[in-house]
């Protein structure tokens, strides 16, 4: 009896206990921290928040891409940091060529085509790699995922050197459009629309994901494909078809997120890396393979990564780093496969 | 597959290879004995434990420099009284020596613990995503450390001298070698290679799994602990670049050039390595190709990439072709040339 409901319950007092206390230390506590209790300083927990779900749009972007082409193919794309890196460098690149400046462009100098444009040719660009990448090194080798894993890290360092040798080792960044370049006040605080925009965008293309997963013939393939690939191939439907869309759609959104990234916090070179490890932590915390867990897993990645420099004792903001692995460690002594995973 | 087939022919190659090691350094250059060699063997040394975690226990881990980082930065914080950066313990050397290993074996079993329900390709994630936190708490954490890391660590007087820290770090790559294909005899080698190749069964078998990969992944942590002591040892310095996510990838590539599934891989690997990273530049007309040491890592990814398409096994997969090749020119087909295991599979099928 003892022994059940230690299993049963263990996990739960595990979560439940740690987030009651961060939750109230958050609201009422939070003494000796830059932003204070939330229940004092309601502006900067909004702000604190915003922060978090904003970036957490930009995260799932970025990892709904490494996701999706998991899930189908099980393929780990260990160059999709290198694959948004490229797309940000591109849509700097040519965003500086349709202002007409290299440097010191500023938001007024920027049409709102100028930013679109270039996005979707570094998208674009990155997706084309993408699908190449997929044609040439891991058509023929489907299911060996390791050694998948490997091509595509081999990619990523190629990439990523000749992205060096290219454009230099300064960080560089893109500039939102005029048009969401302003802030407005809540609860007496600052906020950049910019941030805004960014979500609006995420959840524009976790929208059209959605239809596309949901409501079109190609989604249902791939939806089809992610639970049993050898049962599709038998209905003779050509799902190798399947794999190259996905993998086309995946890098695209690696490039999406690329350059809203490089608009969001400039890029150097090392960002491939970073966003690398940010799509790893979000899939690893929401599940591998799942969409839905993209969501989630952006969602707490973004505001742990938000919430913990500002309300952690000022002497100690260096240690928010160890709450990204903390949240990983309880995500995954809880459910090793994330949240929406599913063991293989 | 028989354990004790060809016992004593396996060793021969071996061994051949430690005597002219130990001679080494009557002959070879300074520079080559104490810079090239010595650190190719500390890379190969920690190399080595992922290629044992991969052919034992089927785990693809990115953390073994994490922990080589580690011991490395428990050194730099116990041992400087007076330092730019750390804690500045001033402990003596040969404790620190000590608490970097258990401090690194604890680390290593905490990780390992947490990610020894995972398999396969997800290990591998989880592991570099161990890395590259592992990165940014050195770096964050001012107190440990920072990103300009802690300079001005010298060796125990006893290793003071490079040749010293060469022959240290040989007779602890051959320790590992040794110990490592002891391990596969033992109860705990056979049973870990049992969980790679089917877990469950294992499990069912009453085989705690999760243990198992535990505690390999802790032997390994503390294994690539002794490499990063010698790291130290070596470079006087420890910084948080070393565990980057790009040197985290360049040791798997260590690995993978020499091909995983065998251990002399490693250090073959980190020799291969090593040699281009230093002699590149005088290679002639590599220049008029573009490819510049600037450009190392473009060198480094294409030949990663040739090697994982063409030929998985790496290295040594070619060192075995040539020699099955040679034996059936000559007609020696000895019994004696184990034949290929599961474990000697180059890539271990992960699903």
């Amino acid at each position: 009896m003892l022994a059940t409901w230690r299993r049963r319950r263990l996990p739960a007092i595990a979560v439940g206990l740690p987030i009651a206390f961060v939750v109230s230390w958050v609201l009422f506590f939070a003494s000796g921290t830059s932003a204070g209790a939330a229940i004092h300083e309601p502006g900067k927990f909004l702000v604190t928040l915003l922060d978090g779900v904003t970036f957490a749009g930009l995260m799932f972007v970025v990892a709904s891409g490494f996701t999706l082409i998991f899930g189908l193919m099980r393929t780990v794309n260990m160059a999709h940091g290198a694959l948004f890196l490229l797309a940000a460098y591109i849509a700097i690149d040519l965003q500086q060529k349709m202002v007409g400046k290299s440097h010191n462009i500023e938001p007024r100098d920027v049409a709102v085509a100028s930013w679109v444009v270039p996005m979707l040719v570094g998208a674009g660009v990155a997706a084309v790699l993408g699908i190449v990448i997929q044609q040439v090194f891991l058509r023929w080798n489907q299911g060996q995922d390791l050694r998948q894993a490997l091509i595509t890290v081999a990619i990523s360092v190629i990439v990523a050197d000749q992205l060096l040798a290219r454009f230099g080792g300064l960080a560089t960044r893109m500039i939102w459009p005029q048009a969401v370049t302003h802030f407005f006040k809540i609860f007496g605080q600052r906020y950049a629309t910019s941030r805004l925009f960014m979500l609006g965008v995420a959840l524009l293309v976790g929208a059209l994901l959605w239809l596309w997963l949901n409501k079109t013939r190609m989604g249902l393939v791939i939806r089809a494909g992610v639970d049993d690939q050898g049962m599709v191939r038998a209905l003779g439907i050509n799902i190798t078809a399947a794999f190259a869309v996905t993998f086309f759609v995946g890098a695209l959104l690696a490039g999406m997120g690329g350059a809203m990234g490089a608009s969001f916090a400039g890029v150097a070179p090392g960002a491939d890396g970073q966003w690398l490890l940010n799509s790893l932590v979000v899939v690893i915390i929401g599940g591998l393979g799942s969409i839905k867990g993209a969501a989630a897993g952006s969602l707490l990645y973004g505001i742990v990564v938000a919430f913990s420099p500002a309300y952690l004792p000022t002497a100690y903001t260096f240690y928010a780093i160890i709450l990204t692995f903390a949240l990983l460690a309880v995500v995954l002594a809880v459910r090793p496969y994330g949240l929406f995973g599913k063991p293989e | 597959m028989n354990y004790r087939s060809g016992r004593g022919a396996g060793y021969i190659a071996p061994l051949i290879v430690l005597v002219f090691l130990i001679v080494l350094p009557t002959f070879g250059s300074k520079f080559f004995v104490e810079f090239v060699v010595t650190r190719a063997l500390i890379l190969g040394l920690v190399a080595s434990t992922i290629v044992f975690l991969s052919a034992y226990g089927g785990m693809v881990s990115l953390a073994q420099l994490l922990a080589y980082g580690v011991a490395g930065f428990v050194i730099g914080n116990c041992v400087p009284k007076a330092s730019n950066k750390g804690l500045k313990l001033g402990l003596n050397p040969w404790v620190a020596v000590v608490a970097a290993l258990v401090i690194t074996a604890f680390v290593a079993l905490i990780l390992g613990a947490l990610s020894s329900r995972t398999f396969g390709i997800y290990f591998l994630m989880l592991t570099l995503t161990y890395a590259v936190i592992g990165y940014y708490v050195f770096g964050q954490v001012a107190t440990i450390s920072g990103f300009g890391g802690i300079t001005g660590l010298d060796p125990p007087s006893l290793f003071h001298g490079h040749a010293r820290l060469y022959y240290l770090a040989l007779a602890f790559s051959a320790l590992a070698y040794i110990g490592f294909r002891a391990i596969r005899r033992t109860p705990f080698g056979v049973a870990l290679e049992g969980i790679r190749d089917d877990p469950i069964r294992m499990a069912s078998l009453g085989f705690h799994v999760p243990l198992h990969r535990a505690l390999a992944f802790t032997l390994a942590g503390f294994v690539a602990a002794i490499a990063g002591v010698l790291n130290v040892w070596w470079n006087g310095q420890i910084d948080p670049n070393t565990v980057s996510i790009s040197e985290t990838i360049h040791l798997l590539i260590i690995a993978v050039i020499g091909g995983i599934g065998r251990l002399e891989g490693a250090w073959l690997g980190a020799l291969v390595y090593v040699a281009a990273n230093n002699y590149l530049r005088d290679l002639p007309l590599v220049d008029r190709i573009g490819l510049t040491e600037a450009r190392f890592n473009t060198v480094v990814g294409l030949v990663v990439l040739g090697i994982v398409v063409l030929s998985p096994d790496g290295l040594m997969g070619l060192v075995d072709k040539v020699r099955n090749a040679a034996q059936k020119r000559t007609g020696v087909g000895r019994s004696a040339a184990p034949p290929r295991s599961a474990a000697h599979a180059a890539l271990p099928n992960t699903s």
